[in-house]
């Protein structure tokens, strides 16, 4: 398969990741600012700061608001990890590679980015919010699933396939660590157990995982289970390790004679989360562990490209 | 003018017998029904993406090209003519630019003026001597055919233009005949309609019969200017009914005398170009140095003949406007045949007699650039105002060299759905032939009509849509 094509492959599946990941973070951090309106400015700082958007956002808007902040993040063109902006990349990675994917594939990409535009045309004064927003972030998510699903259900599981779901796992572990390495960060120094419980469900819920807490754990919720179950539990799917997993198996199916180190890599990083204690994990520290292992990702997502996307002649 | 030949009604009002059953069928259909079908069909083609990009003023905007939903049919023994007429034609041309890149017999002969083909920008000096695999150059070839009344009630068929550097279009037949498929199957039951759907395995078959000799294997792929460029919709589709690679340029590079390209696997052979980019960005060594698009190399490889290029390097030679009057002395000069579809008549303006003709009778005329296209850079007489038809004799006048003429013809119109219901609208056709070690063609072609009532441009760059061709069984 061409470099220019997997490489185009792997970033649909990477915008696509990162559009739905978006998405869930928002209605996260929205939900959380309705019930504690004092620490606002809080929630939405660490939004941005999560994604790495804080100073492009006070470039173009200077103190953070929660109407800038959504603006920004969920429907601004010219952010380019918007959710909007996303959903755009992920489409024209698609029209360019429309020949190799399955014609549901694209017309899956296609219509959610004529979709979203549309939609986001008919907003009264361009602004996003309440139900508007909630109805948004949840037709993202649906979207998300369709392109998934319409992925795994029509295409031959060649190559093509593969780099799709390299994208798929490689984003979908740096936006998990993200987002537990925030709430952590900002919420841990905190002791008030009554608003930490919502705080922990919204977390949970942002990624899918409330009911899956409850079902595996069956107590009440503490974050060193919290961050066990988005760690290492491999059966958990938004977990570094079941995301981790993924990625070195594929490795192993698309490995050609430069791919050595990149599989090395792939396979220390899954041995550490497979083998890994989550109490060791504290005693580095939540936030020591996730920088690292955030270091990891983006080495290896940098030998990925250079082994496989882009490479020299 | 002269009359207008009805494809679907005989001058008395008679539907021809080859609409009737079409007629019948249309008849039952309830309107509300008729306009359910075809927003469907737009619907469908935005999901799909099937548009093209518009360049000028409202670049980088998407549009369909708008689809009509009633079909043009041609009888069977009206297509058998018009197979053997471009088969014939073709074969001249391929033979006409053999001999310009090898030995001139043509012009020897007296024929052709050298300075009409040697000053010709199309003409390029790289490929004199350069062997081609069974001396075949345009490998695909679109042919315009139009139809045009006769006295008496009649109609013939013209070529009006021969395509043979990048022809697009095929992509759009078969989309056209898909979407009639899925709109109307109940129309195939009252029809025997012959099939299209195989083209890309004609086109894919040919590339691969073409390949450079010793090659048992021949790797094809399709090479794009890339996802802005108007047909990129059509380049995407043929790579993927083919199953052969979609390259860029960049995609590709040259290696001691070998063209690769770069796969996840490391470097691949490639052997056959389906190419479509313009010649003048083939490759930035040979021909035009800010050219991004293309190969530095890839003239060496393919002099060397480790590569093939389809379109060969050189073909719009041919197809230039200047050189189209020439095309029946071309049937007569190699193939010792009288042409079996016949040229418009055409004055060249190169000639002072014909010039002075042209200028004074300019208002029943249509006039072209000889390299223009597109329907860009031509003065349709009879539709233009007083000031633009001045304004136009300068420029011929100017430039003689550059301008061609043709009586306007009466194109043939066909039952079209516009706004106000269906009315006859102006058409043409453009079959696709392919010449490997045979010459081939899917049955009918592209037509494409003028939606403007009156209007004779049917170019899609200029508000032209298509409509399904029929070619019947018997």
């Amino acid at each position: 398969m061409l470099s220019r094509t997997a490489d185009s492959l792997y970033w649909m599946a990477r915008y696509t990741e990162r559009a739905e990941n978006t998405a869930r973070l928002l209605d996260v951090t929205y939900r959380m600012s309705l019930q504690r309106h004092a620490a606002q400015g809080g929630y939405w700082g660490a939004a941005l700061g999560i994604t790495g958007l804080e100073s492009a956002y006070k470039a173009k808007h200077g103190a953070i608001t929660a109407a800038n902040a959504l603006h920004f993040m969920a429907i601004d063109l010219d952010n380019g990890s918007s959710i909007l902006a996303c959903l755009r990349a992920a489409r024209e990675n698609c029209h360019a590679v429309r020949g190799t994917v399955t014609s549901e594939v694209w017309e899956t990409l296609n219509t959610t980015w004529i979709e979203a535009r549309e939609s986001v045309g008919g907003l009264l004064q361009g602004a996003i919010q309440g139900s508007e927003l909630t109805k948004y972030l949840e037709w993202v998510k649906f979207r998300s699933h369709l392109s998934r699903g319409v992925t795994v259900g029509t295409m031959l599981q060649d190559e093509a396939f593969h780099f799709i779901r390299l994208g798929t796992f490689l984003e979908r572990a740096d936006n998990t660590a993200r987002l537990l390495d925030v709430k952590f960060d900002e919420l841990a120094p905190e002791e008030t157990p009554g608003d930490e419980y919502y705080e922990w469900g919204a977390l949970l819920r942002s990624v899918s995982a409330f009911e899956i807490y409850r079902k595996v754990y069956r107590d009440v919720i503490t974050p060193p289970r919290i961050a066990e179950l988005l760690i290492l539990r491999d059966a958990m799917p938004r977990s570094l390790h079941a995301c981790m997993r993924e990625v070195d198996q594929i490795l192993r199916l698309v490995g050609n004679d430069r791919s050595h180190e990149a599989r090395r890599q792939a396979g220390e990083v899954y041995s550490r989360l497979r083998y890994g204690r989550i109490e060791h994990i504290l005693q580095v520290g939540l936030h020591d562990y996730l920088t690292d292992f955030l270091e990891r990702t983006a080495d290896l997502g940098q030998r990925i490209a250079q082994d496989f996307l882009v490479p020299m002649a | 003018m002269a009359e207008i030949f009805d494809e679907m009604h005989a001058p008395d009002g008679c539907m021809r017998a080859h609409y009737a059953p079409y007629q019948d069928w249309l008849s039952l259909m309830p309107p509300v029904h008729i306009a359910q079908k075809r927003a469907e069909a737009d619907s469908a083609f935005h999901r799909y993406g099937i548009t093209f990009a518009v360049y000028g003023k409202e670049a980088g905007k998407e549009r369909l090209i708008p689809f009509d939903i009633v079909p043009r049919i041609i009888p069977h023994f009206e297509w058998q003519m018009l197979e053997r007429g471009l088969r014939q034609r073709v074969g001249a041309l391929n033979a006409f630019i053999q001999d310009i890149y090898s030995g001139q017999r043509i012009i020897k002969a007296g024929l052709i003026a050298p300075e009409q083909v040697f000053c010709n920008a199309q003409y390029r000096p790289e490929m004199q001597g350069v062997a081609v695999r069974n001396e075949i150059y345009a490998h695909i070839a679109g042919i315009d055919i139009v139809r045009a009344a006769l006295p008496g009630g009649d109609a013939a068929y013209y070529v009006l233009e021969d395509n043979l550097r990048v022809p697009s279009g095929v992509s759009y037949m078969l989309e056209n005949r898909r979407m009639m498929l899925r709109l109307f199957p109940e129309l195939f039951a009252r029809y025997k309609v012959l099939p299209v759907e195989h083209y890309p395995d004609l086109l894919l078959d040919t590339l691969r019969q073409v390949g450079p000799p010793g090659v048992d294997d021949p790797s094809v792929v399709v090479l794009t200017p890339g996802a802005y460029n108007s047909a990129y919709f059509e380049h995407a589709f043929l790579a993927q009914q083919m199953g052969v690679e979609l390259v860029e340029g960049k995609d590709l590079y040259v290696h001691d005398e070998t063209l690769f390209m770069r796969t996840t696997q490391g470097p691949l052979r490639v052997d056959v170009i389906y190419r479509r980019i313009d010649d003048d960005f083939l490759d930035p060594l040979a021909f035009r140095g800010d050219s991004a698009l293309g190969v530095a190399g890839l003239l060496s490889v393919y002099r060397a003949g480790r590569v093939t290029l389809a379109n060969a390097i050189g073909t719009g030679v041919a197809d230039d406007k200047s050189i189209y009057p020439y095309v029946p002395d071309m049937i007569r000069f190699y193939l010792s045949e009288e042409p079996i579809i016949t040229n418009v008549p055409t004055y060249q303006c190169r000639k002072a007699d014909e010039l002075s003709y042209v200028l004074t009778n300019m208002g029943e005329l249509v006039v072209k650039e000889t390299h223009g296209a597109g329907g860009y850079g031509m003065l349709v007489g009879p539709a233009s105002t007083r000031a633009e038809i001045d304004a136009f004799r300068e420029r011929v006048r100017a430039a003689p060299d550059k301008y061609i003429a043709q009586p306007t013809l009466a194109l043939s119109a066909c039952p079209t759905f516009v706004e106000a219901g269906i009315a006859p609208r102006h058409i043409d056709l453009r079959p696709f032939v392919l010449s490997g070690k045979g010459v081939r063609m899917a049955p009918g072609g592209l037509t494409r009509v003028a939606l403007k009532a009156g209007s004779l441009v049917v170019n899609s760059s200029q508000g032209g849509g298509t409509k399904d061709t029929w070619v019947l069984e018997s």
